[in-house]
């Protein structure tokens, strides 16, 4: 039972050391040791939700980028159309134009020559007229150049007259 | 701090308190060598696990190689710090069971299983003596403080953001298995309250048990007196921190009938002061069993030697491969037993420092 007596000595100066060592390891090594052990473990926290957070924004970011090229190209594809609507209906206004131009000046030109051939048949009709009292003039002249052809047509206006 | 100075000064003091002649030493170990014929392995194995006044490293030519330690001692006629030197004759008690020594300063050493200081009078004295342990213990002290602190000024040098290196990572990785596997889990937002102290029983075991499976080493941790100083500590540190709740649960276990109420406040104070002794007696018995196993392995060699040269020999590949197998397995248990030691500790303190919640309808704790 020797072995199981505790020595006074011993346990006296385990007791005096431990505490030594105790105290001068926790103010020394310990909390320096285990503060910075947390700061780190603080620290690395830190830059790990600060990394998520970047690259939460990050895809934010990207998600931003791809929604305004998106509305570029609409709009782009937009503006396209509509730049083809206005040619076309510049178009179609300019060949309805032409067209309502082209069929006035048709109608003009119709009406022109419709009215010059009207005096051209007048002229015509005059002149007809006036050689037709040529010759009239002619003939009566010729056929009148005989006294009792003159008289003879003289009674024959004058019968002429009466009968109207 | 400054250790090599501290280093230094302690070997001059422990030199300048101990050595002192030892020309008896021959003698002595001649007289002991044609009193006893053969191997005495308990005296061997006794002589090396228990403590000691000098510091035995080995037997070169019959005659041992030993520091003499200084003696403290505290009697009637107050302090006196003397060389243990002094104690140089030996001879045997009438019942053929103690060495005793000569007579200095009115005391002597009586050695059986353990060596005692005694009066000449048979008054009471207190040894204090820095003894073989005491020394080993010292020197494991110096080595923690000096690992700890300089790995401490590296934090502070380096700051909180740079990778740790060298042994300052080595002992990272153990500060904080600490504290995530034994404070944490135990003793909850309280862990960094006793993180310290829970780092210092493990640490300070731990170095004292590996010192001691040094060749020559002492066998500190497997000393009774030792555990039972590291047990009364952690167990007065514990009830120091106990509150309310733990207090009430053990005199007043709730939901129970009154007889069997006073029952159980029996077994829960018994099992209060089991607690340490079952620290003491684990750390004890663990590190004294590893000792004497190797020792025994060793002594093989010599029991067989004494018997026949030639066996002797023969069993020397046997014996050496045992204690080497040994030897790894009692580096496993350096290891281990501080941590049981130190998780205990923390098992403990967080029973004593629990708060009351959910553990209405638990009858037994």
């Amino acid at each position: 039972m020797d072995l199981l007596t505790p020595e006074l000595g011993l346990f006296f100066w385990t007791l005096i050391a431990f505490l030594a060592v105790f105290f001068i390891l926790r103010k020394f090594a310990w909390k320096p040791i285990l503060e910075t052990l947390g700061e780190r473990e603080k620290g690395i926290a830190d830059a790990v939700s600060a990394a998520e957070r970047v690259k939460a924004e990050m895809s934010q970011l990207q998600a931003e980028n791809e929604k305004i090229m998106a509305e570029a190209r609409e709009e782009s594809s937009r503006l396209m159309k509509e730049a083809r609507e206005t040619r076309d209906r510049i178009v179609n206004e300019a060949k309805d134009q032409a067209k309502t131009e082209a069929n006035k000046i048709l109608v003009d030109a119709q009406q022109q020559i419709q009215q010059q051939k009207m005096a051209a048949l007048a002229e015509v009709k005059n002149e007809i007229g006036n050689l037709a009292v040529e010759v009239a003039e002619k003939i009566l002249h010729t056929q009148l150049s005989a006294a009792d052809a003159q008289n003879h047509f003289a009674e024959m206006l004058a019968q002429d007259i009466k009968l109207n | 701090m400054n250790f090599n100075k501290l280093i230094v000064v302690f070997s001059l003091v422990i030199m300048a308190l101990g050595l002192a002649p030892k020309a008896h030493a021959a003698e002595e170990a001649a007289q002991a060598g044609e009193e006893k014929k053969g191997f005495n392995a308990t005296e061997v194995i006794f002589g090396h696990i228990a403590d000691s006044h000098e510091w035995h490293l080995f037997d070169l030519n019959g005659s041992p190689v030993a520091f003499p330690l200084p003696v403290v001692v505290y009697g009637a006629n107050g302090l006196q710090v003397f060389s243990a030197g002094h104690f140089e004759e030996w001879h045997e008690s009438e019942d053929g069971k103690l060495q005793i020594s000569n007579s200095y300063n009115g005391m002597h050493l009586e050695k059986g299983m353990k060596e005692k200081l005694v009066a000449d009078d048979g008054s009471s004295i207190y040894d204090l003596s820095l003894t073989k342990n005491v020394v080993s213990m010292i020197i494991g002290v110096i080595l923690l403080l000096w690992v700890m602190t300089s790995a401490a000024k590296k934090y502070k040098a380096k700051g909180s953001m740079t990778a740790p290196s060298g042994m300052q990572n080595g002992l990272e990785a153990v500060i904080i298995f600490m504290r995530d596997e034994v404070a944490r889990p135990n003793l909850g937002h309280k862990a960094n309250k006793f993180m310290p102290l829970i780092l210092t029983i493990f640490f300070f075991i731990w170095i004292n048990n590996l010192l001691g499976l040094l060749p020559g080493g002492a066998n500190f941790t497997g000393n009774i007196a030792v555990t039972c100083c590291l047990a009364i500590v952690s167990f007065i540190v514990m009830l120091f921190n106990s509150n309310k709740h733990f207090w009430s649960h053990l005199l007043n276990p709730p939901n129970v009938p009154f007889p069997i109420n006073i029952l159980l406040v029996i077994i829960e104070l018994l099992s209060l002061l089991i607690k340490p002794i079952a620290l003491m007696i684990r750390l004890f018995a663990n590190m004294l069993a590893g000792h004497i196993v190797i020792l025994s392995v060793i002594s093989m060699i010599f029991i067989f030697g004494a018997l026949n040269k030639f066996v002797g020999i023969g069993f020397v590949p046997v014996s050496l491969a045992f204690s080497v197998f040994m030897f790894m397995l009692e580096l496993l248990v350096a290891a281990i037993q501080a941590f049981i030691f130190a998780n205990l500790t923390a098992v403990f303190l967080g029973q004593a420092i629990e708060e009351g919640h959910g553990h209405e309808n638990e009858i037994i704790a």
